[in-house]
């Protein structure tokens, strides 16, 4: 068997490669703004950081042939994937739409985080702060003991939106996983 | 359903390796926590055809004139780790110019820009899971991470494979780099059979007479879980 190519840095020279037009706009309109900042372990911003969403579509159903749950809907135009580069302040921000609960998971979005000084990526989840119930059951958020660490996955509501900041190291670390 | 498996250590860097000095406040301090594989880590994005230009897998047509530098192409496969191909992959490309400078606004090496090249690229593999590239052969630069650091010349691949989990982003080398041995990122990868798999082939076969060098480069991303998961 072949083993795998190895990962190595994104690097800091990406702009003009991964980001496109669009990239954090998952739906045209009925949405919600997700927004946030990403931190180095000194608590500065990181500007040069990417960061990919990947998410069903409301009913739940994932835009991939292995989603085979012919009961829920695909929405015309839904992919689930977003992109966007932090800017100078370390900001990024997507428009999307909660994603439908797959039991017994409760809705979240998968993320992705690229860096310079990141030799790998990073996974983490944005969960929603208005699904107590579901999130309480959820198999990952319930496998946290830390109650700390948990909150790291749980976007807050701000504004009309959301906030979700991405602490890379130190005290405040988001929870990060091993996909 | 069935997920996919775990590389055997030593496959990919540690967070922290602190020779590279941007990983020393980046790298995450706290275990990861392990996700067992479910609907969310199988799944990804799709691609089609229709979203590709006919000319995006050549940077050395993106602009009037040619760019400067030693034209060569980059194929080779995207395979999963039983060797299957991995079809309709996605795969995105960036890199410097010949003379080592990115045409990035933060990019500040006293080398020049070229205003006929600038260095993206992407394709879809096909049935076989092929890809091909028609590019120039970037320069080495230097990046300050510690006393006369120089990179190796290197080309930035992107790939997602068929789920989020096979997510790939990584660097391909040139053989015989003199540089290898001063890199903390190519050296990162500590296994050296894995490293080795960073560094393309140069291949006669696809040189074309009177035109361009040829690399070949093959790409494995994980491979399944012959059991299925829990989820």
């Amino acid at each position: 068997m072949p083993g795998s190519t190895p990962s190595q840095t994104v690097g800091p020279f990406f702009a003009f490669g991964l980001p496109f037009e669009g990239g954090e706009r998952l739906v045209e309109r009925d949405g919600i703004w997700i927004a946030g900042a990403v931190y180095d372990g000194a608590g500065e911003p990181v500007n040069d950081a990417l960061v990919e969403l990947w998410q069903a579509n409301r009913a739940g159903r994932y835009d991939h042939p292995e989603d085979t749950r012919e009961e829920l809907p695909l929405e015309d135009g839904f992919v689930g994937f977003g992109r966007c580069a932090t800017d100078e302040q370390g900001a990024f921000g997507f428009y999307t739409v909660k994603p439908g609960a797959t039991a017994p998971h409760a809705p979240h979005i998968n993320v992705i985080v690229l860096a310079r000084g990141l030799l790998r990526h990073l996974f983490t989840r944005i969960y929603f702060p208005d699904e107590e119930a579901a999130n309480a059951g959820d198999p990952l958020l319930s496998s946290i003991e830390d109650e700390a660490v948990r909150e790291t996955l749980i976007a807050r509501a701000d504004g009309g939106g959301l906030r979700f900041d991405i602490h890379l190291q130190g005290e405040r670390q988001t929870a990060f996983l091993d996909v | 359903m069935n997920g996919y498996r775990r590389d055997p250590e030593g496959t990919h860097p540690a967070y922290l390796t602190p020779e590279y000095r941007s990983t020393r406040l980046r790298a995450p301090d706290r275990p990861l926590i392990v996700l067992p594989h479910g609907l969310s880590e199988i799944t990804g994005p799709v691609y089609g055809h229709e979203r590709m230009g006919r000319l995006d897998h050549d940077l050395t047509r993106q602009h009037a004139g040619e760019p400067l530098g030693e034209r060569i192409t980059v194929s080779g496969r995207v395979l999963d780790g039983d060797g299957r191909p991995v079809r309709r992959a996605l795969v995105e490309i960036w890199q410097c110019n010949a003379a080592g400078r990115y045409a990035h606004r933060v990019d500040r090496h006293p080398a020049p820009l070229d205003p006929n090249f600038t260095g993206a690229g992407r394709c879809l593999t096909d049935d076989d899971g092929r890809y091909r590239f028609v590019t120039i052969k970037p320069g080495a630069y230097p990046w300050g991470n510690h006393e006369n650091a120089w990179r190796p010349a290197h080309i930035h691949f992107s790939l997602f494979g068929s789920a989020f989990a096979t997510r790939l982003v990584t660097q391909m080398y040139f053989p015989g780099d003199p540089l290898f041995a001063y890199d903390p990122i190519f050296q990162s990868v500590r296994d050296p059979g894995a490293r080795d798999r960073l560094v393309a082939a140069f291949d006669l076969e696809r040189t074309e007479p009177e035109w361009a060098l040829g690399y070949r480069w093959d790409i494995v991303l994980r491979g399944r879980d012959a059991t299925p998961t829990e989820d």
